[in-house]
């Protein structure tokens, strides 16, 4: 393959490395913060994409308004999960949150899956990209979809801001704090649990917004977010389990890797993540951007 | 005590009276089962549809045979498109649920295991919705029948067409699996037949899958003439709804699709398939006869009907009516009704059961799909621009590879 090829394949896997950071990053917060192994959060990205088409069925609404109120309602309803389930598990084995989120992501599936039938008499719901970002542009080296264009910038900036509060920030302090000492974060006056229903609804937020942002390239459907979140976890794996920087770059990282991967071999293209995987694991066993086991 | 011995009493007189005329069935009744996809990406164009379909020609054919009254009953089973899934539940419904005859079977490799099955149990098969043509050629057998269309008619029809308007240079991308194999296979065959050639080497894609960003990528670096896609179903929304993301179309690269279904169309709206040319065996404004057992479907289903399902209610018809003349449902004497009848209903048109290898015969239409403001009504989609006789349409039988 010539180099100019390979230069517009390592470009193109921005895009989906965009949805692999975006995703992985919803993840790494949850875990980070409260070791909460989310495997709700493929339904929770399929919800967001979901929840922007229905606004537009229902409401009128075109794509940028539901580009915050598709995000906002997911990241609501991660509010009423941890409050009214996820809260109840805390203390016990980390198996019980992931059956529990399993669970609910097949329920949340086959619901939406009744919905779209019945409702909207589609399996498979069609969503166009705004007006705006409609079309393509060459780049020079590639002719290339504005929309894709956007949706790297903005994932690129969402993630940066995440990191900053959390690193950075008096706001990231008090949730590193109320994580990793609980107890002694409340002698001090603050309201733990509140924090800890904040952290996890912006991460499922996050989920919501990349589901927003896959509903003009992919079609919106309820199993949309099932292979993906596979993938994520991998991701987050390779990242190191709750490392915020880790997840970010190693999401761009696997996009890329799967562009060029799909491109020159294509049948390996699903399957380059997981060699990467297990190769990184071999190494680093805690992940490449992971605290070994005991250091935390 | 009284009541309980006089209702045993009329209950078996009721039982025997129709057994006599309905000559010998083997448990005192046919049931068909409707292997199909209940829940994945193919349940929309089969699925539920596909067994209301098998109901709707279990209902007619008792109506019409009353011999038969309360002798046909239709089950609906999920296969999950998989084919250990598919072979187990095959087996399940032919020894435990005493199934008669399998029919619809979306996913090739799901078809080829359930068939596999019940060649072993001597139970009929009709094939109405996988594509793959190794179920009349190698992987041929006695009790297999394969209906409605298959990859060698796909290919044979869009290939011609779409090569002889000018679409004469081609990149292919196809599912890695017996399916999209097959029909890149039969395409690139056709294709070069008609003096086409390939701008690339076709790539195999994983499956399922969601983006197809690369090999649009690579489709605009190579410039084929023809884009074209061997995807079916979901898998097929996403790479239209990119090929168009991408403005192929623009840059001047048309869409060859393989395997094109109503509900495909539904879900991207016309307008991102307009002009895409495909090859189907039936729809449902086709013609008079067409319509009128659309519109009895749509009442009973709600929605228009694909041309799987139809294909399902012709092929559930066609082995009944082979029961009947056959006046058993002993699979080998049913197979022996089937093979060499000619027959002709609002699905299958000027059709022939081809006894060498159980290919099913019929006329197919190469059709275009219509932009939103050509269309007349709602899902008028096709505009049919040729008809290919029953004799043209399959593979010949001096290329056919079956041994039965």
């Amino acid at each position: 393959m010539n180099t100019q090829l390979l230069l517009i394949q390592v470009f193109n896997g921005l895009v989906n490395g965009a949805f692999y950071a975006l995703l992985s990053l919803g993840l790494a917060v949850i875990f980070g913060m409260l070791r909460i192994v989310n495997f709700m959060h493929g339904a929770l990205y399929m919800l967001g994409a979901f929840a922007a088409f229905a606004l537009g069925q229902l409401l009128g609404l075109g794509f940028w308004p539901s580009l915050i109120l598709a995000p906002l309602l997911v990241g609501l309803l991660g509010v009423v999960l941890e409050r009214g389930l996820l809260s109840r598990l805390y203390g016990l084995e980390p198996s019980y949150n992931l059956l529990l989120t399993f669970g609910l992501t097949l329920l949340t599936q086959d619901l939406v899956k009744q919905v779209m039938l019945s409702r909207f008499a589609v399996s498979s719901a069609p969503y166009s990209p705004p007006e705006l970002l409609s079309g393509v542009v060459n780049l020079g080296f590639v002719v290339f979809p504005k929309y894709r264009l956007f949706v790297i910038a903005l994932s690129l900036v969402v993630c940066l801001l995440t990191w900053f509060v959390i690193e950075k920030t008096r706001v990231g302090a008090i949730i590193r704090a109320s994580t990793e000492n609980p107890v002694v974060t409340r002698a001090f006056g603050i309201n733990v649990s509140l924090w800890v229903t904040g952290v996890f609804a912006v991460g499922a937020a996050l989920a919501g917004l990349a589901g927003v942002l896959a509903a003009p390239i992919y079609s919106v459907e309820p199993y949309m977010g099932a292979e993906l979140i596979i993938t994520t976890f991998a991701v987050v794996v390779i990242g190191g389990m709750g490392s915020i920087l880790g997840s970010v770059v190693t999401g761009f990282a696997v996009g890329v890797l799967a562009a060029v991967g799909a491109a020159v071999y294509p049948p390996i293209a699903n399957t380059l993540v997981f060699i990467l995987m297990a190769l990184v694991l071999l190494v680093r066993p805690s992940g490449l951007f992971g605290l070994p086991e005991g250091a935390r | 005590m009284n009541k309980t011995r006089t209702a045993i009493l009329a209950l078996t007189a009721l039982l025997l009276t129709p057994a006599a005329s309905a000559q010998s069935l083997s448990d005192g009744g046919i049931k068909v089962g409707v292997l199909t996809d209940l829940s994945g990406v193919y349940s929309e164009l089969s699925g539920q549809g596909s067994v209301k379909a098998a109901q709707m020609a279990a209902e007619d054919f008792m109506k019409a045979n009353r011999a038969y009254a309360g002798k046909v009953s239709v089950i609906g089973v999920d296969h999950q498109n998989k084919a250990d899934v598919a072979g187990n539940k095959a087996a399940e419904m032919i020894d435990r649920q005493n199934v008669d005859m399998l029919v619809d079977m979306p996913t090739s490799s799901a078809a080829l295991a359930a068939t596999e099955v019940a060649r072993q149990k001597k139970t009929v098969a009709m094939v109405v919705t996988g594509a793959t043509t190794a179920l009349t050629n190698e992987k041929c057998n006695k009790y297999t029948f394969h209906y409605a269309y298959d990859n060698y008619m796909l290919a044979n029809g869009t290939g011609t067409a779409v090569t002889k308007r000018g679409g004469n240079s081609w990149y292919i991308i196809y599912p890695n699996y017996a399916f999209g194999q097959d029909l890149n296979r039969q395409m690139v065959a056709a294709v070069q037949e008609n003096g086409g050639k390939l701008a690339a080497p076709s790539d195999a894609t994983p499956f399922p899958n969601t983006d197809f960003s690369s090999y649009l990528l690579k489709a605009q670096s190579v410039r084929p003439k023809i884009f074209g896609t061997m995807q079916a179903g979901n898998d097929l929304v996403n790479v239209v709804k990119q090929y168009n993301e991408f403005g192929l179309k623009k840059q001047g690269i048309g869409l060859g699709i393989g395997l094109l279904f109503e509900t495909d169309v539904a879900a991207l709206g016309q307008d991102a398939f307009s002009g895409a040319i495909a090859t189907v065996p039936w729809f449902w404004n086709f013609d008079a006869r067409s319509r009128q057992w659309a519109a009895r479907f749509e009442k009973a289903f709600g929605k228009k009907p694909t041309w799987a399902q139809a294909g399902v209610y012709s092929a559930t018809m066609q082995y009944l009516g082979a029961v009947a003349r056959a006046k058993t449902d002993n699979s080998d004497a049913v197979v022996k009704a089937l093979e060499g009848y000619a027959f002709d209903d609002f699905f299958a048109r000027n059709a022939t059961i081809r006894p060498q290898d159980h290919r099913v015969l019929l006329d197919v239409q190469v059709v275009q799909v219509k932009g939103k403001s050509e269309s007349k009504e709602a899902g008028d989609i096709y505009k049919r621009l040729n008809t290919i006789p029953a004799a043209k349409a399959f593979m010949p039988l001096s290329e056919n590879k079956c041994r039965m």
